[in-house]
């Protein structure tokens, strides 16, 4: 927790910044063609060894926050350049840096590619500063930034609707940030009224006694923004048409990457900030999921088009995270955050390879494929992994998330697991249909000649699968790392809500927030009916 | 003594008149860019062959600068010694008053920049334009001073007149003349409104000076408070008419879209400063315990102004017309901070101002030079394809067009922040709801512009609606010239026929005119940018970028310009 060490988090979100703005300000004549991407590649391996870096540095067995640094940003509002990670971060920000590099390799485009280099380095500045920021506006500041590139790349590379589904993102998601930077807003100045001071830290902010009202008004605020992000039920319509309008690169990016900016700012801010109203909402939430996931795998069984058949199966991914988040217990909560970067790994594969389908063969219908088994066995073999961890294939890391947060949500919440396991089973219908419609069968003249995946794309495929089997297999490491965050997180939510601290303790306590760090045995008992709190690893320590 | 202030004191000698001691350090900048105005304009006609377009913007830029480092120099006096009231009372010597200073000489700095390139292209000649911007500036300069209602009204027609006229410079252009007679008519109606509110206010408290009459105010209850009240409402329709708050916007839209496009730019800034200065010094200052009474009037006032100004501008296909209903929706953003009438209050509008003055200048610098000759081809559709022609010019604009629209790291966010968050600290968490949607469906018709110009062109499928598809008969409006402002509010309703391709609102006119073939209008070559134009637009992006991401002097600044009475 020193704040004189190598500051790294800094470094990591500066790095694609500075980045950015070099291949940006580059001229195109001036160098040779493939100088803009060389660059952008490098920034993001760059990127990518500082992530792998602050793994090594992180402390396995600490919640709190680690790796803070804190500077005053700009003084006469309070805001503070504050970042930190804890282990919910962790794995987010790892997989932030290995999709971005990979996505510039996978997903190349021919028009321009110095601005969209510049975009996707700016793209992951911004979303490197939103899973480090431990200041309320900070994260505002990068949660919207986000937008700007991930609109211009959808807009300026994607395809036939690319303007209408780039204006709807950028419009939903920024109208859906409005009430959460009115609520950023209300919360600091309510906890400067109870203290006397102005600040956006979230470590302070937590201590904020909120009545009943104050709370639920200020979780829907901030939940608009992220529900509308990651999308929740209602608010998804915008996704389908983002993801199936943008570039290769956009879609993989939106879906892996931001997507989890929301369920990260559920997880990071609701359930910190706001625990009382997120137990009473809990339900409202859990059935939006629900909802989310069965919606969304039957949405998913009637589309002819790959690419928006992901999106409605990205939907039902989701809901499970929420789902798990909203169990607001251990085993609920290192579900979603596992099943986050599950998420992330699988989606980002999935949408690369039919990137790379849509490149062979000039189109995403189903029905104007069949049989490519035979002329691409790779890339179906590799097809077919990716499916089946979405499915849920015990073996792949797809299970080990569901598992766990169906658990907690069974625990907590017994009929609403029993709802969402229904959609478990429908997306093994969709997905293995649609595999079998585009693989399957005896192969058209055309598709007869669909070249398979030459050596360099399976190289850049190959770190996923080989994450998916690896997180799959032998999670341990992930969930030793992100137990003792969430465990904290778990603790903190059940105070508030079952033992409201009293009033006179809280400002005192507000800047360290070790002293809560209570072990985590002795609160397990009363928390859960079932297990010790970091039941993730009893699961999933046999092989399949 | 200076020999002026001696002159001062001799004249003082006739028994009846009483001149009180100037402080001419306190309003050193409005001297400056008054005496610059009139020097300039005397010279000009007596030297008429040697003053071109070129000398004026040399003196108006010097003049600017002058007056910018007078502002500094009263930074400092007011930073050492204090704020005061000087000038017998009518002058208040404040942070505010320094600000205010600073932000309307930065803004008459770059529209010289900018006005040079516009009238060598436009032909015209001579330093009049000059002339009339540097006394208009020296007016908003006055209503930042004002501590006397009298004084107030002294600025806001030296701000007025200057800009009636500089709204039909263009004397070639129909809409230019059609312009500012609407200007004029509204707002002479608009300043008998405002004179009237201060003859009810004098009536009521017995004093036009700001401070006796929050004196007066605060030890004495008025058990009938008519007339107090009529001369606020009155006060507040005047000043309502000049920043452009809903319902007293009717003018802008029409009058942003005749008047030549630097002057627009400077309207928007300038007039805005004025009036908003003088709005928080007379509310927030002289009528604080008043607060009650016209608080509601002013969240009213603004949340009419964010939502129409939002709402509104998504309709409009002219990028004047749409800066216009932009502007309104910033104004309501102003508004908030007024609202709020607080210290922090006053202090996020002012940082809001300074901020807008940079955007829309830069924006107004950018459709000036891509503006065709004539001050037309304003239609959303000429920016397409600009990014490929120009990366530079478009990648400035984006930038200032995301900056209004608040996205992060730019000074526009800081200002949305501030104002929201003035607003919040009184909780006021309804109108900041309102203020952040609203800029989220602004965002919208920003973007509009933005995707616009990044998109080639001839591709189809850019934009939501048949925008693009208008352009042809928008345009062809515009160089029919009778056909005036009216003719191209034809497009702007939703419901207007825009899917034919050559453009719907042809009228019998433009059928008889000149208009270019669609060929010549979807192809435009790269359009010249001055040297000047290209330093104001660069001073512009830097400002707003540079403190987007280093907030610290600008905010430091802002929170320190606060009001003498408050």
């Amino acid at each position: 927790m020193s704040t004189t060490q190598f500051p790294y988090l800094t470094v990591l979100v500066l790095v694609p910044a500075i980045g950015a703005a070099v291949v940006a300000l580059v001229p195109r004549r001036a160098v040779s063609q493939w100088f803009h991407e060389m660059v952008g590649l490098v920034v993001a391996v760059v990127t990518l060894a500082v992530a792998v870096a602050i793994a090594i540095q992180f402390k396995t067995g600490d919640g709190g926050y680690q790796l803070v640094s804190d500077h005053v940003w700009a003084k006469d509002l309070g805001i503070r350049w504050s970042v930190g990670i804890d282990g919910i971060s962790l794995f987010l920000l790892l997989m932030t840096a290995l999709l971005f590099p990979l996505t510039m390799l996978g997903a190349r485009v021919r028009r321009d590619p110095r601005s969209f280099v510049a975009w996707l380095l700016l793209l992951e500045a911004a979303c490197l500063g939103s899973f480090v920021s431990l200041d309320l506006v900070l994260f505002f500041l990068f949660f919207e930034l986000t937008l700007v590139p991930a609109y211009f790349v959808i807009g300026g590379w994607g395809y036939a609707r690319r303007g209408y589904a780039a204006i709807k993102f950028f419009i939903y998601t920024f109208a859906g940030s409005a009430f959460l930077l009115v609520g950023i807003l209300a919360v600091a100045f309510i906890h400067q009224s109870q203290t006397g001071t102005l600040t956006f830290e979230l470590p302070a902010l937590m201590h904020t006694h909120l009545s009943g009202t104050e709370g639920t008004l200020l979780f829907l605020a901030f939940t608009a923004a992220f529900a509308v992000k990651t999308p929740v039920f209602p608010f998804h319509t915008w996704s389908p048409d983002a993801y199936a309008e943008a570039p290769t690169a956009g879609a993989v990016l939106l879906a892996a990457v931001m997507a989890k900016l929301g369920t990260y700012g559920i997880i990071r801010f609701d359930l910190n900030l706001f625990p009382q109203a997120t137990r009473t909402l809990a339900p409202l939430l859990l059935t939006l999921a629900v909802i989310g996931i069965v919606y969304g795998a039957l949405v998913a069984c009637a589309q002819r088009d790959l690419k928006r058949l992901l999106a409605y199966s990205s939907l039902a991914q989701v809901g499970f995270i929420v789902l798990g988040t909203f169990a607001l217990n251990s085993q609920g909560l290192t579900g979603g955050v596992l099943q986050m970067v599950n998420h992330g790994l699988i989606i980002a594969t999935m949408f690369i390879l039919v990137g790379w389908i849509y490149q062979r063969r000039k189109t995403w219908q189903v029905s104007g494929l069949r049989g490519l088994q035979s002329p691409a066995p790779v890339l179906a073999g590799l097809f077919t992994v990716a499916m089946m961890a979405s499915i849920g294939l015990p073996g792949l890391n797809g299970f080990v998330g569901e598992f766990l947060v169906l658990i907690g949500t069974f625990v907590a919440h017994r009929w609403w697991a029993v709802a969402a396991t229904a959609g478990v089973v429908v997306a093994a219908v969709y997905l293995l249909w649609a595999y079998q419609q585009a693989f399957h069968g005896e192969p058209s003249d055309e598709d007869a000649k669909t070249p398979d995946l030459g050596w360099n794309e399976r190289l850049i495929v190959a770190p996923l699968i080989i994450l998916i089997v690896a997180l799959g297999v032998f999670p341990k490491p992930v969930l030793d790392r992100i137990g003792p965050s969430v465990d904290r997180l778990v603790i903190h939510v059940d105070q508030v809500t079952h033992t409201p601290l009293p009033a006179g303790l809280n400002p005192g306590s507000a800047s360290t927030p070790s002293p809560h760090r209570v072990s985590g045995s002795a609160l397990a008992g009363s928390t859960l009916p079932a297990g010790p709190p970091r039941a993730g690893t009893t699961p999933t320590g046999g092989t399949p | 003594m200076s020999p002026l202030g001696l002159l001062a004191a001799s004249s003082s000698a006739t028994p009846t008149i009483h001149v009180p001691h100037v402080d001419y350090l306190s309003i050193l900048p409005m001297l400056i860019m008054m005496g610059g105005a009139l020097a300039l304009m005397v010279a000009s006609s007596l030297f008429r062959k040697i003053l071109t377009v070129g000398v004026g913007t040399w003196v108006a830029s010097a003049v600017s600068v002058a007056a910018l480092v007078a502002g500094l120099f009263q930074w400092d006096q007011i930073s050492t010694h204090g704020a005061q009231v000087t000038v017998a009372g009518a002058i208040a010597f404040d942070g505010f008053d320094v600000f205010i200073q600073i932000v309307v000489a930065m803004a008459m700095l770059l529209t010289a920049l900018i006005g040079d390139g516009y009238l060598r292209r436009e032909g015209v000649e001579g330093p009049e334009f000059h002339v009339l911007a540097m006394m208009s500036a020296s007016g908003a300069m006055m209503m930042g001073a004002a501590n006397d209602l009298i004084v107030i009204f002294l600025g806001l027609e030296i701000l007025s007149i200057a800009l009636y006229v500089l709204a039909a410079f263009n004397h070639k252009r129909a809409e230019s003349g059609e312009a500012a007679l609407k200007y004029f008519v509204l707002g002479a109606f608009s300043s008998a409104v405002f004179v009237y509110g201060i003859a009810l206010t004098y009536g009521a408290t017995g004093s036009t000076n700001l401070p006796q009459i929050a004196d007066y105010l605060s030890r004495n209850v008025i058990a009938s408070n008519g007339v107090l009240l009529g001369g606020l409402a009155l006060l507040l329709v005047g000043f309502g008419f000049k920043i452009a708050a809903v319902p007293f916007h009717m003018w802008s839209p029409d009058v942003y879209q005749g008047s030549p496009s630097p002057v627009t730019g400077f309207m928007a800034a300038v007039a805005k400063a004025g009036a908003f200065a003088a709005l928080l010094r007379v509310f927030v200052s002289s009528f604080a315990t008043a607060r009650t009474d016209w608080q509601p009037i002013i969240w009213g006032l603004a949340i009419l102004s964010l939502v129409v100004g939002a709402t509104v501008a998504l309709m409009q296909r002219d990028v004047k017309r749409m800066m216009a209903y932009s502007s309104i929706n910033h104004a309501g953003f102003i508004l908030l901070g007024v609202e709020a009438a607080t210290t922090r209050g006053v202090a996020a509008s002012l940082y809001y101002l300074i901020t807008y003055m940079f955007l829309v200048i830069g924006s107004f610098a950018v459709i000036t030079v891509m503006s065709r000759p004539g001050d037309t081809g304003h239609q959303i559709s000429d920016y397409r394809g600009l990014a490929r022609r120009q990366p530079l010019l478009a990648l400035a604009f984006a930038v200032l067009l995301l900056g209004q629209a608040g996205v992060p790291f730019t000074t526009g966010f800081l200002a949305k922040f501030e104002v929201v968050a003035a607003a919040e600290a009184t909780r006021a968490y309804v109108l900041a709801a309102i203020a952040m949607v609203s800029a989220a469906v602004a965002a919208f018709f920003y973007l509009r512009v933005a995707v616009t110009m990044f998109s080639p062109v001839g591709s189809v499928g850019d934009l939501v609606d048949g925008a693009d598809s208008a352009g042809g008969g928008g345009r062809a409006d515009d160089r029919a010239g009778d056909g005036g402002i009216g003719d191209d509010r034809a497009g702007d309703g939703p419901g207007a026929p825009t899917s034919g391709g050559s453009g719907a609102p042809v009228s019998s006119l433009q059928v008889l005119t000149d208009a270019p073939p669609l060929e010549s209008v979807t192809e435009r070559g790269p359009v010249a940018v001055p040297t000047l134009t290209w330093l104001a637009i660069g001073l512009s992006v830097g400002f707003t970028v540079v403190f987007g991401i280093i907030p610290g002097p600008i905010l430091d600044f802002a929170h320190q310009a606060t009001l003498l009475f408050a």
